[in-house]
């Protein structure tokens, strides 16, 4: 069926988080072990940069002639060289004109090559550590691959966002009528906060919460130029989550001028002072990544588990439209016809009637809505 | 399975696709082949399922269900061996063949490496576009970047395959042993297996070849072929697209989630999508003698297909590109930051806020899967449409130059050429077919704003025929080309195209004063004239259809209408859907700055195409 499924948004739902590396390397945790959101679970060595010296084209002479001096200094592959470390010396004609020629880095001879001369240094290797990045138990492992970590508790999908991980704790900005951000909404000081609450902040008012250390920005929506300014470039594609940006920023609804919707404030204010894991990565593709707020809590006051809800339409099904005419309006499913319908472009297509909540009874594809 | 043609009745066939899984039913009919039912499902190679065959069962289920016929032996899960009812003597049950051709998980992606950008890097890449991979980058010795650049952007990427190229047979080796370095120290991974060795194929200096292999096969699976460039006047790019489709095969296609199955079902090789797209375009141009330019605008990118003769008039070029990020949902932002918000303005017949554009098409990129509802936002997206195509098609342009892609010969004089301006290979007057293929222009809700977004897109000229793809089978009939081509082109002309239509664009001068540019007849009677500056329609409705004799005769000896100044155009056409555009505006197309001015020219035309607005 063509629509979009609703995004998360649920108050105890079981997640899991699979940690992964990008190359092998160690894992630091067993099946069944707690850890913390900070806790490191994999690490791995990066391999360093690979410096090629083009000595013979650097000093003038045949390769042949590069082979046989760096042979005469015992220099061969495998070697370790300490930088300023002669790699080869040459003397020119009648042992005049000595020249010398030096590794540039720390690191190990990789490769000389017989026909052009040239050597390859490879860099050490620098470590790279995989943190947990939710709370929870160790449900899984692929040695020196993956860790899977399971646990209990909030999740909430955004439709959009910018930067990676951050670990904060959740801050009601408590702005009413969820509007626009002004700077006096943001706290005099935000070291590790995730703020949430209003829409459409400008790049000033970004700028100013990353700089009074938040770590994360939740908003209904955002201004497509504040979003260029912030990122320093226009984005062309919704494959995000690398950007160099101080502060994680995630929009809940779209671009212009929404708010956040009801079910994910109410939420969001459920957890105002805990500790929550954000990411920004969006991908929106086959196999869609959306960002994600997640709060690990104790579930007390609720025993049973939320299963997802429903992804298909129904008589009586929330929603909410996703474009013009209608674009940002919530209503209700008051008719699902089967046939193909004609719509105002002269397009046949699915369709479904909706009671919005102004109440206006409107008639939009169910490719247009997702359910809230 | 049978795979000898005249053994054929039923053929199966699927494009497993990025999201959807796209099967068709070929049947061999009492009237001739005909493509007669089809059933699409989500594809399925991601997690939590992460096997493209239950996709492709649940594809097959739509069209046991929508035709009557059984042909699989199990449903509704998916099974090691082959799932088939293969036809035996009841001829109601089964299928004879089944193919496939694939662009799941984001097609073949390649990094190319060339010694010199225009020559040896340039030739890589066409051997890769050509075997229907995606050239995430085409990196040479002077490209201009660093090398601290290149390595990190080597090490960014993760390709399925890298081409490796430079230097002619029995010249200089160093320097494409440096670009061999440079790959040792980015040490790129390979995009599925992270610990298998990533594969390289290498097409350059035979004399050079052991050395590169010493180079990199402690990082990379290496194979080698013959010079993509054995001499200066040689381009051979046959042997290392085939080892392409070999790799794809070997090292991509048997990893991906599901395929070591797929390729079992099938006894032809898997097809990358857009190089069954190719070889259907290619091999229906040369059949028919026609030079024809194809573009398949997607969600993600758009791929821009183009035959046409050689410079001497002597050989049909194939030529394929690929532009990754101009797309109408996932990369729609990036039309707009490459077009601007005045160039996809220009085309709207109303006034549009550049906030209002830009917020619209950024919600559209986060939900893709959303349709235009209101007429504004269905020229909207008409209009980034025309930009997405115009830019993929200026750089389709700027590549199909020189050298083909078969195996030939150029003259020391042509090479000099090369460097300063080579002479482009499309050319607009002579082109007889253009094909879009993609939902924004097989689904438009009137056929004539697909012929008009391409019109406007290719500022096509003289005489040019139309068409759509109805519902995207061209992958389809490319890889049952492989087993039989006749069939294959039986069902492109019978349900695969959709004849538009034809578009008259005379060229004249820039001062040319006089309203009157052109007479258009039909079997001798005059049917409409083109006016200087206007775009008009003559319905096929008006005009009936079937082959007819057009004659468009220029009203001065500076007009050329195809065929040269003052030359009149007589050509046989079959009337299309739409019927004949006279577009009388000159090439460039000049819009009015005035912007009140230019909506009320672009409502004109609208009004003129009976488009609503």
């Amino acid at each position: 069926m063509a629509f979009t499924p609703g995004l998360k948004a649920s108050y105890s739902a079981q997640i899991a988080k699979t940690r992964e590396l990008p190359l092998v390397g160690r894992t630091l945790v067993k099946v069944g072990d707690t850890v913390k959101s900070t806790d490191e679970v994999l690490s791995a060595d990066l391999p360093g940069n690979l410096h090629i010296l083009r000595i013979s084209e650097k000093l003038g002479i045949d390769p042949d002639e590069v082979l046989d001096a760096i042979q005469k200094n015992n220099v061969s592959i495998g070697k370790k060289v300490k930088q300023g470390e002669t790699i080869l010396e040459h003397s020119g004609l009648f042992g005049l004109f000595k020249s010398r020629f030096e590794s540039p880095c720390d690191g190990v001879i990789e490769y000389i090559s017989k026909t052009s001369g040239h050597v390859g240094v490879r860099e050490s290797s620098s470590p790279l550590t995989i943190t947990a990045y939710i709370p929870g138990k160790v449900i899984n492992i692929s040695e020196g691959k993956s860790v899977t970590i399971e646990s209990q508790g909030a999740i909430i999908q955004g439709i959009f966002g910018v930067g990676g991980e951050k670990i904060g704790i959740l801050h009601d900005l408590n702005i009413t009528d969820n509007k626009a951000i002004t700077e006096a909404d943001i706290p005099s000081e935000c070291s590790n906060k995730i703020l949430f609450g209003g829409t459409s902040p400008s790049i000033e008012i970004i700028n100013e919460a990353a700089k009074r250390g938040a770590v994360g920005l939740i908003v209904g929506a955002i201004d497509d130029q504040a979003l260029t300014e912030y990122l320093g470039y226009d984005l062309g594609v919704a494959i995000t989550g690398d950007e160099d940006v101080p502060m994680t920023l995630i929009v809940t609804e779209g671009f212009g001028n929404l708010v956040i919707s009801n079910r994910v404030l109410s939420l969001l204010k459920k957890f105002n002072g805990k500790s929550g894991s954000i990411n920004g990565a969006t991908q929106v593709r086959a196999g869609a990544v959306r960002p994600e707020i997640i709060v690990i809590h104790s579930n007390e006051d609720k025993a049973v588990i939320e299963k997802d809800k429903s992804q298909s339409l129904e008589l009586g099904s929330q929603i909410r439209v996703i474009r013009v005419p209608y674009f940002g309006a919530y209503g209700q499913v008051v008719e699902l016809p089967n046939e193909l319908t004609l719509i105002e472009t002269g397009a046949k297509a699915r369709v479904l009637k909706a009671k919005l909540n102004d109440g206006r009874l409107v008639t939009v594809p169910r490719a247009n809505v997702e359910l809230v | 399975m049978r795979t000898d043609p005249l053994a054929l009745i039923t053929v199966l066939v699927t494009d497993c696709g990025s999201t959807t899984t796209k099967a068709v039913l070929f049947e061999k009919k009492p009237d001739g082949w005909r493509q007669t039912f089809r059933g699409e499902a989500p594809t399925t190679v991601e997690e939590p399922v992460a096997d493209v065959t239950v996709g492709a069962l649940n594809a097959f289920t739509e069209i046991e269900e929508i035709s009557g016929r059984k042909f699989l032996r199990y449903s509704g899960h998916s099974v090691e061996d082959v799932p088939f009812i293969v036809t035996e003597s009841d001829q109601s049950k089964g299928i004879d063949l089944y193919l496939s051709t694939s662009s799941a998980g984001g097609g073949l992606q390649m990094i190319v490496c060339g010694v010199v950008k225009e020559m040896s890097a340039e030739s890589a890449a066409r051997a890769a576009l050509g075997a229907g991979a995606i050239v995430l980058d085409t990196l040479s010795a002077d490209d201009g970047r660093e090398e601290h650049e290149k390595i990190e952007r080597i090490r960014h990427l993760k390709p399925d395959i890298v081409l490796l190229t430079g230097g002619i047979d029995g010249g200089t080796k160093s320097h494409v042993i440096e670009v061999a370095e440079l790959l040792l120290a980015a040490s790129p991974k390979p995009r599925f297996g992270e610990t298998l060795k990533l594969p390289i194929i290498y097409a350059g200096n035979k004399e050079a070849k052991n050395e590169v292999s010493e180079i990199l096969k402690g990082i990379a699976h290496i194979e080698s072929v013959e010079n993509i460039r054995p001499t200066l006047e040689e381009e051979n790019l046959k042997p290392a697209r085939d080892l392409i489709h070999d790799f794809f095969l070997k090292h991509v296609m048997s990893h991906a989630p599901g395929y070591g199955k797929l390729l079992k079902w099938t006894p032809v090789p898997v097809m990358p999508t857009p190089g069954a797209v190719g070889k259907m375009i290619h091999d229906f141009a040369i059949r028919r003698s026609l030079q024809v330019v194809a573009a398949d605008i997607g969600g993600a990118t758009t791929d821009v297909f183009s035959v046409f003769k050689n410079n001497k008039g002597s050989e049909f070029v194939f030529n394929r590109t690929v532009s990754a990020n101009l797309g109408m949902s996932y990369s729609i932002a990036n039309v707009l930051i490459e077009a601007k918000t005045a160039g996809i303005k220009r085309w709207l017949p109303y006034e549009m806020s550049d906030n209002e554009i830009h917020d619209r098409l950024r919600n559209k990129m986060i939900r893709p899967t959303s349709i235009p509802q209101s007429i504004d936002d269905l020229n909207l997206e008409q209009a980034v449409c025309r930009e997405a195509l115009r830019l993929s098609f200026l750089h389709h342009r700027k590549l199909a130059v020189g050298l083909s892609g078969q195996r030939q010969s150029r003259g020391i004089a042509d090479i000099f050429t090369q460097s300063t301006g080579r002479e482009e290979l499309v050319d607009l007057k002579a082109l007889d077919l253009v094909i879009g293929s993609g939902g924004v222009l097989s689904h438009a809700p009137d056929r004539a704003q697909a012929l008009l977004m391409m019109l406007d897109a290719y500022e096509l000229e003289g005489l040019t025929q139309l068409a759509v793809d109805s519902i995207f089978m061209l992958p389809h009939l490319g890889v049952f080309s492989t087993v039989h081509p006749e069939a294959a082109e039986e069902i492109l002309m019978r349900d695969c195209l959709i004849n538009l239509g034809h578009a008259i664009a005379p060229i004249y001068p820039q001062k040319f004063k006089d309203p009157i540019l052109a007479i258009v007849k039909l079997e001798g009677k005059e049917i409409g004239k083109v006016r200087k500056d206007e775009v008009t329609l003559i319905r096929s409705n008006s005009i009936g259809s079937g082959k007819v004799q057009l004659s468009i005769e220029p009203t001065h000896k500076t007009i050329d209408v195809g065929v040269g100044r003052g030359e009149p155009n007589l050509k046989e056409i079959e009337i299309g859907q739409v019927g004949i555009v006279l577009d009388g505006r000159n090439r460039p197309i000049n819009f009015p700055q005035d912007e009140k001015e230019r909506i009320s020219w672009q409502q004109k035309i609208y009004d003129n195409l009976t488009l609503k607005y």
